[in-house]
């Protein structure tokens, strides 16, 4: 793995040697000597364009506890504001001499354009796609994935994959990168996926992705082994979304009484942060089958396993198409 | 020493011969530590988990007390990470803690001994145990560090360029220790230095 | 500015516009009887060329005044006299806007000391491109510069109020109001790639077909409710073509024209984020691609206009929602006729001047562009070769800009030679 862009680059195989990995990550949190000295030497610099305080102290732990030297830039309001290019700015960050450029941007595709001027200038820095706009954030599929193997490995010890089973994605999805992300992963686990969501926030050429749609949340639930609720963003409702967040709750809210038409043992997902009372009642949020501080939990793990598998081995040389 | 396998291989040591290895190292274990109390036995992925496992099983007989049994990978502590890509890490499983213990690595090879250095900074990281002693089923010498086994099921003296193969029949289905002659890799598993 | 040679130029054996082959005597700027040419005019052996009328752009971005820095009007000029073009029509949005008579005044005289082909300002419709009060349009119109072509391009003139008042205001001096048909409450500022699958896929705001066909339906209602002409720029989508051939089989006096890029690119090309792909309107699925070049073909769309839009490097080299949108096409423009509906047979050379020369010539009413190639007229056309291939190298281009999308394919090469007024502002080689 040279970068990870995207949850869909991601074979089943290397997906699983990820989470088998973050499994062994995992120990370390529990240690006194959080410490692995496998990345020691290289250097990691968080380029945040978006404020995210969970995710950005998330891989700062991950690439400390693996011994790396991490920097964190924050280049929120830079670049266009004040002129820059994109380009100059990666390029001016990468030239300090960065094995790896963990990249949070405010609009989709930005990471792999970074790639590609990266390549073009001869830079061979990994770069590590930590949510692009509306468009990818593998390394949230992979804590979520993480955290749902754990959870059915409860009843189901040699569960590998996630054949036959059914996640129910809700809420709003066409601005939801952790969506897209869940998506592909979740169908290369082999899961079957149901997006709910009002029309309004399903996403354009939805009817071409590998998932089955509904916007009939109660229909659903039954059927779900996990739901996924997504953040849905107030000011969706200043683009005219939806009415009113009450008739949002009602249609797609998991209030108190949706929770009564969950399976026993079906999990409750949530990325954070949480609105609780909109997509997401505080019962649901702190309900017998809610995974969602574990998956906080599982973030610093996951992005240890991923650091590993970009930086723990040699330098390879620049190759274009080669991620 | 009979000789089997392949004309380029020799068979060192047979199924019995490893067994009886096995449980004479056992009691020199118990033996040193006059008894069983403190011990925790770990085995370095992958046939040194299979050895402790043995080890640990012979003990318990001995003694009458169950042993802590485990693994621990080095991986993550090798100090030639970037001379390859990157490695598969394996499961560390520890079955208690190791503060105040004295713990047993297991190996299957003691080569060039980085693999044992690795393990003691893994240790250290874990935790400060009273004392660490080493038990191998061969050692093939050609040490490259300060490194010396406390028990040894057998002592091998090799050429650098031979390669020494274990085969246990938890991992492969039988149990064998054979030398290849000629240029390959110094120890068993791909690209794995002991 | 003298360029090429004074003097007589003898253009020998030339296919004129697909009418036959005969010869052109350039002198004093006009085509004299090839028969009285002097012993010292130089020949030009245009055996196996093609001879067309000099080629006319309807929608150009010269940049100048304001960004220099992307296109100045030599260097935009210089780029059209290599595409073939003899004049071009430059937008309004520069900076300052060009929404006075005097700014126009402005422009046209730089193109008259500094221009490769003929520039002629085109007004904005409402001051400051702020769609809320009409520009001067009429003291642009009587100035200097004669405007006669109004756009706000770059921004939708939405009020409907607004847009009346201008199509009945240009009539009374022949003028035409130009439309950029964006709806900006369903196609915002941050739309950037065609609404489909790939926008669901990608993440990027999308721009729905309808944004586009639905202000040209109004804007076609109103041109019959005011008896005025109205012309739509770079038609993008096969919705806006039902509307045009509605319209036009009523009798409204609506024309349109296409770019080159919507000729032949697809949305496709913007899958890896590419900020040279990105452009205003967005490229379109191939569906729209096939009926765009259909509606070419059969004259529902009048004529080819390029939308040259020269960006700063650093202006491309941000993420694709916040690039600049735009590509070069005054080069390459005629090579994409060529390649999409020339070579397969779909247009003769006769449709191409009228696409390119003739009927924006008329649009725009334009005097001395767009004139048949006959003894008397001005000696304004261009020589073609219509088997020559290339290459495209964007390091190779009269342009000050680099966002070209053509960079690296294959394309025809016809430009051979193109001459305004009798002067040479082109020649190969």
């Amino acid at each position: 793995m040279r970068h990870l862009l995207s949850a869909a680059d991601l074979s089943l195989a290397e997906t699983t040697r990820v989470l088998d990995l973050a499994e062994e990550m995992a120990q370390v949190q529990a240690r006194p000597v959080k410490k692995l000295p496998a990345l020691r030497g290289r250097t990691v610099v968080n380029l945040f364009f978006e404020d995210s305080t969970r995710t950005r102290s998330s891989f700062e732990l991950a690439g400390k506890w693996l011994s790396a030297d991490v920097i964190n830039v924050s280049a929120k309001g830079s670049s266009v504001s004040k002129g820059e290019s994109l380009r100059d700015t990666v390029l001016t960050v990468a030239s300090m001499g960065v094995d790896a450029l963990v990249i949070r941007h405010h609009a989709s595709g930005a990471p792999g354009q970074v790639v590609g001027w990266f390549e073009a200038s001869g830079i061979d820095a990994h770069v590590l796609n930590a949510g692009d706009g509306t468009h990818e954030h593998p390394t949230q599929a992979l804590l979520d994935a993480f955290t749902l193997r754990r959870h059915f490995r409860r009843t189901e010890p040699d569960r590998d994959t996630f054949d036959g089973l059914v996640v129910a994605v809700v809420g709003d999805v066409t601005h939801s990168r952790v969506a897209r992300s869940n998506v592909a992963l979740l169908r290369t686990l082999g899961a079957e996926v149901v997006l709910v969501a009002p029309p309004t926030l399903m996403p354009s050429g939805v009817g071409s992705w590998p998932v089955a749609t509904s916007t009939d949340l109660d229909e659903v639930l039954p059927e779900a082994d996990a739901v996924m609720m997504l953040r849905v963003q107030r000011e969706r409702m200043s683009g005219g979304y939806f009415p009113t967040p009450r008739e949002y709750t009602v249609g797609y809210g998991l209030t108190r009484d949706r929770l009564a038409r969950l399976r026993p043992g079906a999990a409750i997902c949530h990325p954070g942060p949480m609105n609780r009372g909109l997509e997401i009642s505080a019962d649901a949020a702190d309900a017998a089958g809610s995974l969602i501080l574990e998956q906080v939990a599982a973030g610093v793990a996951v992005r240890m396993s991923v650091l590993y598998q970009l930086l723990g081995g040699e330098d390879l040389p620049t190759n274009r198409g080669d991620h | 020493m009979a000789e089997t396998g392949t004309a380029a291989s020799r068979l060192v040591m047979d199924a019995d011969q490893i067994a009886r290895a096995c449980a004479r190292m056992a009691h020199q274990v118990l033996e040193a530590n006059r008894g069983a109390a403190g011990l925790v036995v770990l085995g370095i992925p992958t046939r040194g988990v299979a050895l402790a496992e043995r080890l640990a099983a012979a003990m318990t007989e001995v003694e009458g007390v169950p042993i802590p049994v485990g693994s621990l990978d080095i991986t993550l502590y090798r100090d030639d990470l970037r001379r390859h890509p990157t490695r598969a890490v394996g499961r560390s499983r520890l079955p208690a803690g190791v503060d105040d213990a004295v713990v047993v690595l297991v190996d299957d090879v003691l080569f060039s001994g980085r693999t044992v250095r690795a393990a003691l900074d893994a240790l250290g990281d874990l935790g400060r145990p009273r004392a660490v002693r080493l038990a191998v089923l061969v050692d093939r010498g050609h040490r490259e560090l300060p490194v010396r086994a406390d028990h040894v099921g057998k002592n091998l003296p090799t050429r650098s360029d031979e390669r020494v193969s274990v085969r246990l029949a938890e991992v492969d289905g039988v149990n064998e220790v054979t030398i290849t002659a000629g240029p390959g890799e110094s120890g068993d598993e791909p690209g794995r230095a002991s | 500015m003298s360029e090429g040679q004074p003097g007589e130029v003898l253009v020998v054996g030339a296919d004129l516009a697909g009418a036959g082959r005969a010869d052109l005597l350039l002198r004093d700027g006009r085509l004299a009887d090839p028969a009285t040419a002097g012993a010292g005019a130089e020949r030009v052996d245009a055996d196996g060329l093609v001879a067309l009328p000099g080629l006319v752009d309807l929608h150009t971005h010269l940049r100048q005044p304001g960004r220099e820095d992307a296109e100045t009007v030599a260097s935009g000029t210089s780029a059209a006299a290599r595409g073939g073009f003899t004049a071009v029509l430059a937008m309004a949005n520069t900076d300052p806007v060009t929404d006075t008579a005097e700014a126009a005044e402005h422009v046209a005289r730089l193109g008259r000391r500094e221009g490769h082909a003929q520039v002629v300002p085109v007004g904005a419709v409402s001051k400051g491109l702020a769609g809320a009060e009409l520009a001067e349009l009429g003291l642009m119109a009587r100035s200097a510069a004669a405007v006669r072509v109004f756009s706000d391009d770059g921004h939708c003139v939405t009020d409907a109020r607004l847009m009346r008042r201008a199509l009945e205001y240009v009539r009374a001096f022949d003028g035409v109001v130009a439309q950029h048909a964006q709806d900006p409450r369903l196609a915002g500022r941050d739309a950037c790639c065609h609404e489909g699958d790939l926008s669901g896929r990608l993440g990027l705001p999308g721009w729905p077909a309808a944004a586009e066909s639905t202000v040209v339906a109004r804007d076609v209602e109103l041109a019959r409710l005011t008896g005025s002409r109205v012309h739509v720029c770079h038609v993008s989508t096969a919705e806006t073509v039902e509307v045009l051939r509605w319209a036009k089989g009523r009798g409204i006096d609506v024309t349109a024209e296409v770019a080159p890029h919507h000729l032949l690119l697809t949305t496709d090309e913007v899958a890896g984020y590419d900020p040279t792909y990105k452009v205003n309107p967005p490229l379109r699925p191939a569906e729209h691609v096939t009926v765009l070049r259909e509606a070419l073909a059969d004259g529902t769309i009048d004529a080819v206009a390029t939308d040259h839009a020269p960006h700063a490097r650093h202006d491309k080299e941000h993420a694709f929602a916040e690039a600049a949108f735009g590509m070069l096409g005054l080069e390459t423009a005629l090579a994409v006729v060529l390649e999409t509906l020339v070579l397969p047979g779909r247009l003769d050379w006769a449709g191409v001047a009228a696409r390119m020369s003739t009927t924006p010539a008329r649009i725009a009413r334009l005097a001395g562009q767009g004139r048949p190639l006959a003894l008397g007229e001005p000696a304004t056309l261009t020589l073609v070769d219509p088997a020559a291939r290339a290459v495209v190298d964007r390091a190779a281009s009269a342009s000050l800009s680099r966002n070209n999308p053509w960079h690296g394919r294959e394309l025809p090469d016809p430009v051979v030679a193109t001459f305004w007024a009798g002067r040479a502002t082109y020649r190969r080689g």
